[in-house]
C-alpha cells in the first residue's frame, strides 16, 4: 500500500516538474521504512508534498507573468537605474528650474509621448541644493521690466497651481504661501532710484505703493524711521511660501506626463566640433554635443545617453559643468575663453522665533563656499546691530537656528543667463539667477520650453538675458538685489 | 492588439506608481465610484484623458462666469458693469443712496431695473454662496463707494482673492469671510491692508490651524476693528470653572 502511493506521489511530481529539477528526493520518506532508514523528522509526506506543490506553482506563475509582454524580464542583466540610452532633451540639474523646464516641455509637446525628457540629479536628498535652502520668498520690486514681468507671471502660475500642476485623483498642492508684501527701505542718498524703480513697476503692472516715513510709521508702528527717505511696500503677489512643495509638485506632474528621472552625476561629454570661416577671415570652432556621460552615484557605471538638447540648470554648479565642455579654457580674447560667469556664494540665513534675516555681505567680504558651514560671528557682528537699530524690539532676540545655502551668484551682473551659448549649438543655458530664481521658475521654465521647441520666445520676451550682454561685455545690472 | 492593450497598462501603471509615492493617506472608505473611477484611471489612458477633460470643463464653466465685464464697461460705465456681473452671478447689492436690495431669484432670474440708476457707486454687496474668485474681483475694482462686502461660504474665496482686497482699501467698513474653506492664515494677514475695517467674521474658517491665537493676532493687527469668530468651539471647559470655584473658596476661607 505504501509502495503504490509513494509510486502514485512519484507520477504526479514527476509530471508537474518536467522542467524543474526536483529538489527534494522523495525516496526514504513517510511510508517506507521497512526499506530504507528515514532521517528526516518532518511531517507526514502529505503536508511536504503539499508545501513543494504550493512553491511550485508560484514560481510557474511568476514565470508565466514573465513571459507575457509587458513584464520587465531580460535575458541580460543590466542596472535599472541607468538612464536610457537615448534621449531627445537632457536637462541636468534638478532643481525647480530643471523640473519647470521638463514640466513646461511636455506640456507644449503637440504629441502625447512626443519628446523624451531626461532629468539628471545627482543628488537626490537635496542637501546643497539652491532650491531647497532658499527661503521662498516672491517678490514684484526690481529695476528692470524683465524681472518684474517674470515675477508677475510666475504669480499669476502659483495662484491657479493646482489648475497647471494638479494630477487626477491626486491630493491638491498648498504651497502655504503667506501673503505679506515686501517693504523696501531707502536711505536719502538712493531715493531718487527708488522713485524711478517705482515709475518702472507701476508701468509694468506691479502694485506697489510708494510711502513717506510717517505713513510707514502708522503703518508699522515698530519700525525706527531714522535715516528713511522713502519707502516701497508690494501691495498684491507678493510674500514667501514653500518651496519644497513647489519642486514636489513640479516633479510629480513631470513624471506623470512622462518626464524620466535619473539620479547620476554628468562628468563628461561626447561632442562633435565644425569648423568654420566667417567674414574676417578667422577660425571659428563650433561644438554640437553628441552624448552626456551621465556616471552612477557611488560608482563607476556610467552610461552614455545621446541627446539632441541639453539643457544646463545647475544652478550654483553651471560653470563647472560648462567647463567640461571647454567653455573658459580657450585663449583669453576669444569667445572660447569667456567663462560661464556662474558660481555658488554662499548666503546665511538666521531664524529667531518666527522671523527669517539675513544680510548680504560685501563684495569683498564674501564667505568660503567650500562647505555651507554656518560663520554665527557674522550675524553678532553685521546682522542683529542692523536688526536692532531698525527694529528696537529685536534688541532682545534669541537665534534659534541658521542655516546656509548657495546662491548661483552671476559674478557678471547679477541676472539671470537664459539662452544657448554661440559656441555650442545645442546645450541651453538657465541659471545665474542670484538669489531670484525659485520666484522666476515658472515663467523662465515656459521661456525655455519656447525657446527649444518654437525657436523663440512667445509669451515673455527674455532675449536680454542671453548670452549676448557677456560676450559685449554690456552688464544688465539689477539695482535691486536681495 | 491585446497584448498592446497590456503593454500599455503594465508601463501605465509602472509609471503612476512613481507619482502615487507621495500620496498622503486619504479617508479609508471613499465612495465606490470614486474608486472606480480611480481604478480605471490608472489603468487607461482613455478614462484619465476623460476625467481631464471634464475638470478642464469645470475650470472653464467658473472662467466664464468670472470674466471682466467689458462690454458692459464700455456701454454702461463701471458701475452698471459691477451690478450686472453680481447678478450674473446671483449676488446682491444696494446703492448708495437707495436703501431697497437689487437681487436674483432661485432661478438666477433678476429684473433689469437697475439699469435705470446710472453712475451709482454701490455701496453694499452681498455675494455670499457665489463662485466669485480672484477674476472676478476685477469687476468690483472701480467701486470706490463699497463699505459692505459679504462673501459667506463661497468656496472660490482663496487667499488670493483676500490679498486683492487692497483695491478697496480706501472704503471698506465690513468684511464678511465665514465659511470659506480656501481661507489660510497667509490670506488674513494681508487684511492689514484695509485701513477702515470696522466689522470682520471669520466665524467657522475650516483650515485654520489655531483659530484662538490667529484671532488673538488679528486683533493686534486691526485695533479699530471688531472682529467676529464663532464656531470655533471656544468656551470655558468644565475643569476652569472647577478651578474657578476652589480659588473662591480658598479666597473666602482666608
Amino acid at each position: 500500500m505504501s509502495g503504490w502511493r509513494r509510486l502514485q506521489v512519484k507520477f504526479r511530481t514527476a509530471g508537474l516538474l518536467t522542467w524543474t529539477r526536483v529538489t527534494q528526493p522523495h525516496t526514504g520518506r513517510g511510508g517506507c521504512l521497512t526499506f530504507c532508514q528515514s532521517l528526516s523528522t518532518g511531517g507526514p509526506l502529505r503536508n511536504d508534498f503539499f508545501k513543494d506543490l504550493e512553491a511550485q506553482l508560484a514560481a510557474m506563475r511568476k514565470k508565466a507573468a514573465d513571459a507575457l509582454p509587458g513584464s520587465s524580464w531580460s535575458p541580460f542583466e543590466f542596472n535599472p537605474d541607468l538612464p536610457p540610452e537615448r534621449a531627445d532633451v537632457v536637462i541636468v540639474g534638478g532643481g525647480v528650474m530643471g523640473w519647470s523646464i521638463a514640466y513646461w516641455l511636455k506640456k507644449k509637446e503637440n504629441k502625447s509621448a512626443g519628446m523624451k525628457v531626461i532629468v539628471v540629479e545627482r543628488d537626490p536628498t537635496y542637501s546643497q541644493a539652491s532650491t531647497v535652502l532658499s527661503a521662498g520668498g516672491i517678490r514684484q520690486q526690481f529695476s528692470l521690466p524683465e524681472n518684474i514681468h517674470l515675477s508677475l507671471h510666475s504669480a499669476d502660475f502659483l495662484r491657479n497651481i493646482n489648475d497647471h500642476l494638479g494630477v487626477v485623483n491626486e491630493d491638491p498642492i498648498d504651497l502655504q504661501f503667506n501673503h505679506s508684501g515686501y517693504l523696501f527701505l531707502a536711505s536719502e542718498a538712493v531715493a531718487h532710484i527708488m522713485e524711478e524703480n517705482y515709475s518702472t513697476q507701476r508701468s509694468a503692472g506691479a502694485k506697489v505703493s510708494l510711502m513717506s516715513p510717517t505713513q510707514v510709521k502708522e503703518r508699522f508702528p515698530w519700525i525706527n524711521t531714522e535715516n528713511v527717505a522713502l519707502a516701497s511696500y508690494g501691495l498684491e503677489n507678493e510674500g514667501w511660501f514653500d518651496p519644497w512643495t513647489l519642486l514636489n509638485a513640479f516633479k510629480r506632474k513631470a513624471i506623470s506626463m512622462g518626464v524620466i528621472q535619473c539620479c547620476g552625476e554628468v562628468t563628461g561629454f561626447s561632442d562633435t566640433t565644425n569648423v568654420l570661416m566667417n567674414r574676417d577671415g578667422e577660425e571659428v570652432h563650433l561644438k554640437r554635443i553628441k552624448s552626456v556621460k551621465v556616471q552612477m552615484p557611488n560608482s563607476m557605471e556610467f552610461q552614455p545617453v545621446e541627446c539632441a538638447i541639453v539643457v544646463n540648470a545647475a544652478g550654483a554648479f553651471s560653470g563647472k559643468l560648462a567647463e567640461m565642455l571647454g567653455i573658459g579654457l580657450g585663449p583669453k580674447d576669444s569667445i572660447a575663453g569667456l567663462p560661464v560667469p556662474v558660481e555658488p556664494r554662499k548666503r546665511r540665513e538666521g531664524l529667531g522665533g518666527n522671523y527669517i534675516t539675513g544680510v548680504s555681505p560685501e563684495e569683498t567680504e564674501e564667505p568660503d563656499t567650500s562647505n555651507l558651514e554656518v560663520d554665527h560671528q557674522f550675524f553678532e557682528d553685521k546682522v542683529w546691530p542692523k536688526l536692532a537699530n531698525r527694529a528696537p524690539v529685536f534688541e532682545n532676540l534669541k537665534v534659534t537656528s541658521a542655516w546656509a545655502g548657495f546662491y548661483d551668484y552671476n559674478t557678471f551682473d547679477q541676472n539671470g543667463i537664459i539662452g544657448n551659448h554661440p559656441l555650442i549649438t545645442n546645450m541651453y543655458f538657465a541659471t545665474g539667477f542670484s538669489g531670484h530664481g525659485l520666484q522666476h521658475s515658472p515663467a523662465v521654465g515656459r521661456g525655455v520650453a519656447e525657446l527649444i521647441l518654437d525657436g523663440e520666445f512667445q509669451t515673455l520676451d527674455l532675449s536680454d538675458f542671453s548670452f549676448r550682454r557677456i560676450l559685449v561685455q554690456e552688464p544688465m545690472l539689477e539695482r535691486n538685489i536681495v | 492588439m491585446f497584448a498592446l492593450c497590456v503593454h500599455r497598462c503594465y508601463q501605465r501603471s509602472a509609471r503612476l506608481l512613481v507619482a502615487r509615492r507621495q500620496k498622503s493617506s486619504g479617508p479609508v472608505s471613499s465612495p465606490l465610484l470614486s474608486r472606480l473611477l480611480r481604478f480605471l484611471t490608472q489603468h487607461f489612458y482613455d478614462v484619465e484623458m476623460f476625467l481631464n477633460w471634464r475638470s478642464q470643463q469645470g475650470r472653464n464653466r467658473l472662467q466664464k462666469k468670472n470674466v471682466f465685464y467689458a462690454y458692459t464697461h464700455t456701454l454702461y460705465g463701471p458701475d452698471i458693469a459691477s451690478a450686472h456681473y453680481i447678478l450674473c452671478l446671483g449676488g446682491g447689492f444696494r446703492f448708495v443712496g437707495h436703501s431697497d436690495w437689487f437681487r436674483a431669484n432661485k432661478r438666477g432670474k433678476f429684473s433689469w431695473d437697475f439699469l435705470n440708476h446710472k453712475d451709482t457707486p454701490l455701496e453694499e454687496v452681498d455675494l455670499s454662496h457665489t463662485v466669485t474668485n480672484y477674476s472676478g474681483l476685477f469687476n468690483l475694482e472701480h467701486q470706490h463707494h463699497l463699505r459692505t462686502l459679504k462673501l459667506q461660504g463661497c468656496p472660490e474665496v482663496d487667499d488670493w482673492f483676500l490679498a486683492k482686497l487692497h483695491v478697496l482699501q480706501d472704503s471698506l467698513e465690513e468684511l464678511d469671510i465665514s465659511h470659506c474653506p480656501l481661507i489660510t492664515t497667509g490670506g488674513l494677514a494681508t487684511l492689514k491692508n484695509l485701513k477702515r475695517l470696522k466689522h470682520l467674521n471669520v466665524s467657522s474658517l475650516p483650515r485654520l490651524q489655531n483659530p484662538g491665537l490667529v484671532i488673538i493676532l488679528l486683533e493686534e493687527m486691526l485695533p479699530h476693528c471688531q472682529i467676529i469668530a464663532d464656531g470655533y468651539g471656544h468656551r470655558l471647559r468644565p475643569a476652569d470653572k472647577v478651578c474657578v470655584e476652589e480659588e473662591r473658596v480658598q479666597g473666602q476661607q482666608q
